[in-house]
């Protein structure tokens, strides 16, 4: 027993000074850009984590291997799975924040987003959530440090009533229609109810909000509420297993597939792929296309996945989130190009560079078509106080095989959008008691 | 040879009934809290006090505060979570919808409003025993899971239902470093700590392990069941609640119902279990293996410059772990607190063991 107890307390002292090495011992040579890598590819999240976090790692890998970095600063990352949770994520932002060159965080996940939108104002690191996170963080006049690229679930809310306003024939049809929206119970789920209340008012319809408790692999009752209240349309805001878990109860339900329409979160392969046909005619929106024939994925086929140093199997290349991290990582390594053009080619940005750089993204089509995204997604142009920098998405069927774009780019309506955002972020600031960005801070 | 208490006699009952009788462990308790009040504040990394020993000091004042009840007691509670979450939420409201609202002020009050569902759950104890009670207070897990995400008044309307607090400050000092939050959580901690080791060793701890260990003979001889029971959920609530309290406005900033979910009630007992029932220095290394022993198995790899996938990574953890987890249970069934007093004793011997 002592013997057990010396062996104890000899690798308690191991582990304490192995706890304090890391801050001392990882010293990166200058010219590395560090992009912290937060993941999941374990637990109920990991089907679509996984391509997400691949398609983001291969890109760095890109443009490290075909253009030696960003004007010579080479890019480094490395990944911190968070398994969706909030306390890790927080632990894994800890971990490698205080690396050399950060340049800015994709935590992949709303509920980490909320937790470390705080962190990052008073680190001063850039915090990405494209398509995701918290609604009024649009505003950036409050929300200096978060960027909410591409969309929130505001405008994915917005674009999806609209286009089913298209299919009645009118906003005006709305009226006395009923519209459920099956949810994630958490903060991702519950971010789009704020829109959808106030179109629900402004055009008549009930909105009936079913929760699902996550992860989502128990979804008998809510579909029986579904059957019970029978809503014309079901609004899916699922992510990971309960996308395809959903899919299943309505195929037993016998809930029409294309009276269903899911955020851009659960209109991905996986969450399709198992229920093959019973998806059929089921619609999601998409911030992105995707396949292996653009230019970008060419690339990173033939940089990367030819050298045998993918990230993940080949035939995943291209797919929906694997383009949506591809699309993350450039605009995150496009925000570090802008900031070097002001700040000074070829050094290594700081967080508050960079977040120059996503304020002043100026991505025209020819930029686009320049990078190889071109027919990926539309231009996109961000600015001091708007760091969304465009809303648009189109709506895509699955058809029992693959994903088919059904419509053609929609956009959310800004004269609804705009004033809840600021309404949103003016509760917030005062909630946080802060004051709103002067004019003269958005040089900075 | 060193440790060793030849020669100190106790000349009073005073001298005798110190938490600490032996001359070394007060030298060694001492050192302790010196190096934890002033030389890791001024010395460890950032990442060393918010990643690690935050977590760390929050979560073994909740797993004390659970062993008051599971190892002093006997009282199984899978709620562990719930009362956490009430703290948080009941601090949370008073923070915001008190003006001028002091933060400490806040974190014991939402203590006492735990301390007040944790007595309206703990009533069926009077009634039931063992598993069954451990699935009874299930029912708050479940319950406050229920009230914080549809109770709209409870998160203050908030949208997302997530909630977060922010500017705080203790007599006119921000907790913005982490050094101070750090400070914050071990000052409560080391409160926490004195008090309970002096509830256990006094008589209301004497009665919580008389039912603990014959609930009959204890009320045989004059143990009056309802207020032992009572009490010990009284007790063990408010820490836990206090240290929800942290875990929200310290640790997280701004939290959600999951950060309080049925995983944080498991995650405690197991600490209580492996860590030590009945023991307060058990709820320590309790916490210190569930907190950091995954984080460090975790980075492990990296350090000896392995570059592992992602994936593979955490899943070696989850096994070693796992393996960690049976062994230790085997070796020593009652925890790692009694592996502690074991090899106290040998080190009294030592080097002449008889």
């Amino acid at each position: 027993m002592k013997f057990n107890s010396l062996a104890m307390i000899a690798g308690l002292v191991a582990a304490a000074g192995a706890l304090v090495a890391p801050s001392v011992g990882a010293q990166a040579p200058a010219k590395e850009q560090f992009f912290p890598l937060l993941v999941y590819r374990t637990g109920p999240y990991a089907p679509n984590g996984t391509p997400w976090a691949n398609g983001k790692q291969d890109y760095l890998k890109m443009i490290d291997a075909r253009d030696g970095g960003v004007n010579g600063v080479k890019l480094t990352f490395e990944e911190c799975e968070t398994g969706y949770a909030t306390d890790k994520g927080v632990e894994c932002y800890e971990r490698l924040k205080s690396r050399p060159g950060v340049a800015l965080f994709d935590p992949q996940a709303t509920g980490i987003t909320f937790a470390l939108t705080a962190k990052t104002t008073a680190d001063h690191i850039p915090l990405v959530t494209l398509g995701y996170g918290l609604a009024a963080s649009q505003d950036g006049g409050v929300f200096k440090w978060n960027f909410p690229l591409m969309g929130s679930y505001w405008t994915a809310a917005d674009m999806l009533i609209q286009t089913i306003a298209a299919k009645e024939g009118g906003l005006d049809k709305l009226k006395g229609k009923k519209i459920a929206l099956v949810y994630h119970d958490s903060p991702f789920g519950k971010e789009p109810m704020p829109l959808l209340e106030e179109r629900a008012r402004m055009h008549g319809f009930e909105l009936i909000k079913i929760p699902v408790t996550a992860p989502g692999v128990e979804q008998k009752s809510a579909w029986l509420q579904v059957r019970q209240q029978r809503p014309d349309y079901v609004l899916l805001w699922g992510w990971g297993v309960m996308n395809s878990t959903a899919l299943k109860e309505a195929q037993a339900t016998g809930f029409p597939r294309d009276r269903m329409y899911g955020v851009w979160w659960s209109g991905a392969e996986p969450d399709v792929k198992d229920v093959g046909e019973g998806a059929k005619g089921y619609n999601a929106l998409n911030l992105n296309a995707f396949g292996q024939d653009s230019k970008v994925m060419r690339d990173i086929l033939k940089y990367v996945y030819d050298k045998g140093q993918g990230s993940g199997p080949k035939d995943d290349v291209g797919s929906v989130l694997y383009t949506r991290g591809v699309i993350i990582q450039m605009l995150g390594v496009e925000a570090v190009r802008r900031a070097q053009e002001r700040f000074g080619k070829g050094k290594v940005m700081t967080g508050d560079q960079v977040r120059w750089g996503l304020e002043n993204l100026s991505l025209d089509q020819k930029k686009l078509d320049a990078l190889g995204f071109a027919g990926a997604m539309r231009p996109l142009s961000t600015s001091c106080l708007d760091h969304m920098g465009s809303t648009w998405a189109r709506v895509e069927t699955w058809d029992g095989a693959k994903w088919g774009f059904s419509s053609g780019w929609l956009q959310a309506d800004d004269q609804i959008i705009k004033p809840m955002v600021k309404a949103a972020a003016d509760k917030y600031a005062a909630e946080k008691k802060l004051t709103r960005r002067e004019p003269a801070d958005c040089q900075s | 040879m060193l440790y060793r208490e030849n020669g100190q006699f106790k000349a009073s009952y005073r001298a005798d009934q110190q938490i600490f009788p032996i001359l070394q462990d007060r030298v060694a308790i001492g050192l302790l809290l010196f190096a934890a009040f002033v030389l890791v504040p001024m010395f460890a990394s950032e990442y060393l006090l918010r990643a690690i020993l935050e977590p760390f000091l929050i979560l073994s004042l909740a797993a004390l505060g659970l062993n008051i009840l599971v190892g002093y007691c006997g009282q199984i509670s899978l709620g562990t979570g719930a009362f956490m979450a009430i703290g948080a939420y009941a601090a949370y409201n008073f923070e915001e919808r008190i003006p001028g609202m002091p933060l400490l002020l806040a974190l014991l009050l939402g203590g006492a409003c735990s301390t007040a569902v944790g007595v309206l759950f703990g009533m069926p104890s009077l009634r039931i025993k063992g598993l069954y009670l451990a699935v009874a207070t299930l029912a708050a897990q479940f319950f406050t899971d229920w009230a914080f995400l549809r109770i709209r008044w409870f998160t203050n309307d908030s949208s997302s239902g997530s909630v977060g607090v922010a500017g705080l400050e203790v007599f006119g000092v921000a907790i913005d470093s982490p050094a101070r939050k750090y400070l914050l959580c071990l000052a409560f901690l080391v409160v926490f700590a004195l008090l309970a080791k002096n509830l256990v060793r006094g008589a209301i701890g004497r009665e919580w392990m008389a039912i603990r260990d014959m609930d009959v003979a204890a009320a045989v001889i004059g143990i009056r069941p309802v207020h032992a029971k009572l009490s010990a959920f009284a007790v063990s609530s408010f820490i836990v609640g206090v240290a929800g309290a942290l875990w929200g406005f310290v640790h997280l900033g701004s939290w959600e119902p999951a950060a309080f979910n049925i995983d944080r009630s498991f995650q405690l007992l197991f600490m209580v279990i492996i860590g030590g029932m009945g023991s307060i220095m058990g709820s320590f290394f309790g916490a210190a293996f569930i907190v950091v022993l995954p984080i460090f198995l975790d980075a492990l790899p990296r350090w000896f410059g392995l570059n592992v996938d992602t994936a593979l990574s955490s899943h070696l953890t989850y096994m070693v772990f796992g393996a960690l987890i049976v062994f230790f249970l085997i070796v020593e069934p009652h925890g790692m607190a009694r592996l502690w007093s074991t090899g106290k004793e040998k080190l009294r011997l030592w080097p002449f063991p008889h």
